[in-house]
């Protein structure tokens, strides 16, 4: 409340965005969010992977476009902070979900295999 | 169990009103629980009625519970860790004395059904309610003060987040009483903590507790990451930052980044718990290895959360006791910077034994040992600032160098503990809890006692009587070495943790030599609650009127200020040079301005963060005994007392010039009294 008589740092803050820039990315979400819904709702591509794939490639689009259009996000605002934490939040994220799912991997693979895997193999059990 | 949900309505203890709560869980047939909860209730009763003779109800809530001032908020967070240590010393206690009787053969006076609680209030107390608050308690007091600003970046969030986990040390306690706590140790981990294995509330508690006071932590972390990002004094760039400050902001980067994790894995045991999900049960493939995993990718910042700030009490301590500038300033930062990235990338180490492969250990062995380095770095940074200083053995001191012997043999032990064939030997142990309490009190305990008593004069303006002082230190440190050293021994003797009795009687000596260890850090917690009392007894004589306490061998800004400052810390904000500020402007000859003052833009008290919180606090409450319409109405009550809180426009005022004036003569005068300007 009392933040900017008590702001020493002369810092450029976000600057303020136009209308035309917040309805650019209101278009790029709603296309971002359409095209996920119609790969899944109408079973465009066969392998179920692969559409996971591009769905989560959509996702991380979405963000950057809410990143830069809504929280209008570049290298020079704040003084190159947000850049600074983006690119640290980034790191850390990468190393929890790379980590985890190496980690979470190399358990399974180290598991006996439950009796469910082992029926799947048996040739009774084809259905 | 397929459907957990239905199990729990199925229960005819429920009832739409009281939810799952009845007089049957208030814990009637334990005596000692019986016996606490009475004398909890004289002690309360003794002080509303002293605090109503007193008639000091308005001043409490006007000055202090909804005050916004970061000095204010900074000293309840204390006191909040100094009355929980107490709760969780005392479950400490009765672990050790327990252990220590039935480790003859004994049968002891807990059942394990209550010691598993204790065991599990104990961590879980002593992380997230003792040493986050004096954690954060320090870093709200000195931050800003250290930085020239006049509060943190957003005063009133301050306030909801210090009440925020008062709201979790409430429920905390009142699962003493009401119902009881998890048994599950303090992570919780599934599939025990799942409904099938802790059916009862003890699990929804340590939930709620930690969602409440998780929610405060967090925010608190914004608040001071901001404040120090955006609020320095003009021309304090980054490299010119006290050290404290540095791991202030290492500390609260940390906070932001790792606490939505616990959030998140909290939320998902809670869906596993309440509405029967399988993220982390074997059913459905659910796999419980996943908690932990996610947890300790909170829980190991977490650990570092907990000891960067007292490296920086320690820097600050010994650069001023010493008269020298801290060692190696420019190393100092880079280690703190390295630890908080390393932070992140050892977190496998607390599972070693989980079952991934060579290789995965491998990696998490080798990082762990290379976090060692920056720490050592500090080590030896504080060592050479030592080296031909000028050194006063003042408390603070004495507290720093117990700390830097101790914790070099915690962390040795630590480095062996990387090793994973070593880990799959001492996983578990007794060894492992003489490991972490080695770091963690060698570290952040005596940490915190070295910044109390070395800001204590600045807050309250008189300083600590040293004889108690040194009592306790005494009690503390020569306590922790007879109740810790066995431990290590227990430990390589295959003793586990967690065990309310372990059947070879032959290891008795040690587990009473360390209940002989408790008692002498009994001395030390109440040496130290005397020395509060005798201080405050002879304030008049430990006065500090120059407000640079220590012989004016202060360094940073905090020091310019009178003691206590005043409420809003400068009267002009300081200009920076240099690293050590105040140093380098009384070397300079600095003269403290006497007239020309402004009136001064100050944020207003409010009551919104208490309310809100303890709103926060019920619905916490009703949550875990599922009370849904209560739930539902405190959560609602929530959200309309934020939106009214939104519309409260009458949040600043000034401080009137003559204000200002008045209390910058009575500093002059002060300093006149005091000596040296």
């Amino acid at each position: 409340m009392s933040s900017h008589d008590n702001t020493h740092q002369e810092v450029e803050g976000a600057p303020h965005a136009s209308f035309r820039e917040y309805m650019i990315g209101f278009g790029l979400s709603v296309i971002l969010t359409l095209i996920p819904f119609w790969l899944v709702m109408g079973e465009v591509i066969d392998h179920r992977g692969l559409t996971i794939f591009i769905v989560v490639i959509f996702g991380i689009a979405q963000m950057l476009v809410h990143m830069v259009y809504f929280l209008h996000l570049n290298a020079t605002s704040e003084d190159g902070w947000n850049i600074i934490s983006l690119a640290f939040t980034v790191m850390l994220v990468a190393i929890a979900v790379a980590g985890s799912v190496w980690v979470m991997y190399n358990l399974d693979n180290n598991m006996m295999p439950s009796m469910q895997d082992v029926m799947n193999t048996l040739p009774l059990n084809s259905n | 169990m397929s459907n957990n949900y239905e199990t729990i309505y199925a229960d005819d203890r429920w009832s739409p009103l009281f939810g799952k709560l009845s007089w049957d869980v208030i814990p009637f047939h334990e005596p000692i629980l019986i016996a606490t909860f009475l004398a909890v209730i004289i002690g309360g009763i003794a002080l509303v009625a002293f605090i109503t003779h007193k008639k000091a109800w308005g001043y409490l809530w006007t000055e202090w519970l909804t005050s916004i001032d970061h000095k204010k908020i900074g000293i309840m967070y204390m006191v909040l860790g100094l009355v929980m240590m107490i709760r969780g010393f005392a479950d400490a206690l009765l672990m050790r004395a327990h252990q220590s009787m039935t480790s003859s053969g004994g049968e002891g006076f807990l059942t394990p059904h209550h010691y598993d609680q204790i065991f599990t209030a104990h961590g879980v107390i002593m992380i997230f309610f003792v040493a986050m608050p004096f954690v954060t308690g320090l870093m709200n007091y000195v931050t800003p003060l250290q930085i020239g600003a006049r509060d943190v970046a957003f005063p009133f969030l301050n306030n909801f987040s210090f009440w925020m986990t008062v709201g979790g040390a409430i429920l905390v306690n009142v699962s003493l009483f009401i119902g009881e706590f998890g048994q599950t140790g303090w992570l919780a981990y599934p599939p025990l903590s799942g409904i099938q294995f802790s059916p009862s509330v003890g699990v929804d508690y340590y939930i709620w507790a930690l969602q409440v006071a998780g929610i405060g932590t967090t925010l608190s972390g914004i608040n001071l990451l901001v404040t120090i990002v955006k609020m320095r004094a003009p021309g304090m760039t980054y490299m010119k930052l006290p050290v404290f400050t540095w791991t202030s902001l290492a500390t609260n980067a940390l906070i932001v980044a790792s606490f939505p994790v616990l959030t998140a894995v909290l939320a998902l045991l809670t869906l596993d718990r309440y509405l029967g999900t399988h993220f982390f049960t074997n059913d459905l493939g659910g796999n419980a290895m996943l908690y932990i995993n996610l947890i300790w990718i909170w829980g190991h910042p977490e650990v570092y959360i907990l000891i960067l700030p007292l490296f920086g009490v320690f820097s600050e301590v010994v650069a001023t006791h010493c008269r020298k500038q801290i060692f190696g300033y420019d190393s100092m930062v880079y280690a703190i910077v390295v630890i908080m990235i390393l932070s992140y990338v050892v977190w496998l180490h607390h599972f070693f034994t989980m079952g991934s492969g060579a290789g995965v250990n491998a990696f998490f062995g080798i990082t762990t040992m290379i976090i060692s380095i920056p720490t050592g770095a500090k080590i030896f940074n504080w060592l050479f600032t030592m080296y031909k200083g000028r050194i006063t053995y003042e408390l603070p001191m004495m507290w720093t160098i117990a700390f830097i012997i101790t914790f070099v043999i915690g962390g040795m032990t630590g480095v062996l503990l990387a090793v994973p064939p070593a880990d799959f030997v001492l996983h578990n142990s007794l060894f492992l809890i003489a490991h972490f309490h080695n770091v963690i009190i060698g570290g952040v305990v005596f940490g915190v006692f070295a910044g109390i008593n070395f800001w204590f004069p600045k807050a309250f303006g008189y300083r600590l009587d040293s004889f108690w002082g040194k009592v306790s230190f005494w009690g503390w440190v020569i306590g922790f070495y007879v109740a810790f050293m066995p431990l290590y021994v227990l430990g390589l003797m295959g003793v586990t943790r967690r065990l309310s009795q372990f059947p070879d009687t032959t290891l008795s000596g040690y587990f009473n030599t360390a209940a002989i260890g408790s008692v002498f850090i009994t001395i030390g917690i109440i040496a130290f609650f005397i020395q509060l009392y005798v201080s405050y007894q002879t304030r008049d004589e430990l006065r500090d009127d120059n407000g640079d306490t220590w012989n004016g061998d202060g360094r940073t800004l905090e020091w310019s200020t009178s003691s206590p400052p005043p409420q809003y810390n400068f009267a002009f904000t300081p200009r920076v040079h240099t690293f050590d500020t105040w140093w380098d402007m009384k070397k300079h000859g600095y003269q403290r301005p006497t007239d020309g003052f402004n009136a001064i833009h100050m944020p207003k008290n409010t009551g919104a963060g208490i309310i809100i919180a303890m709103l926060c606090t019920i619905m916490g409450f009703a949550l875990v005994w599922q009370i849904w319409w209560l739930s539902a109405l405190s959560f609602v009550t929530v959200i309309i007392a934020s939106i009214i809180h939104t519309f409260n426009y009458d949040r600043d005022y000034y401080i009137p010039v003559e204000e200002v004036d008045a209390i910058e003569t009575k500093r002059t005068e002060q300093l006149a009294k005091g000596g040296i300007a």
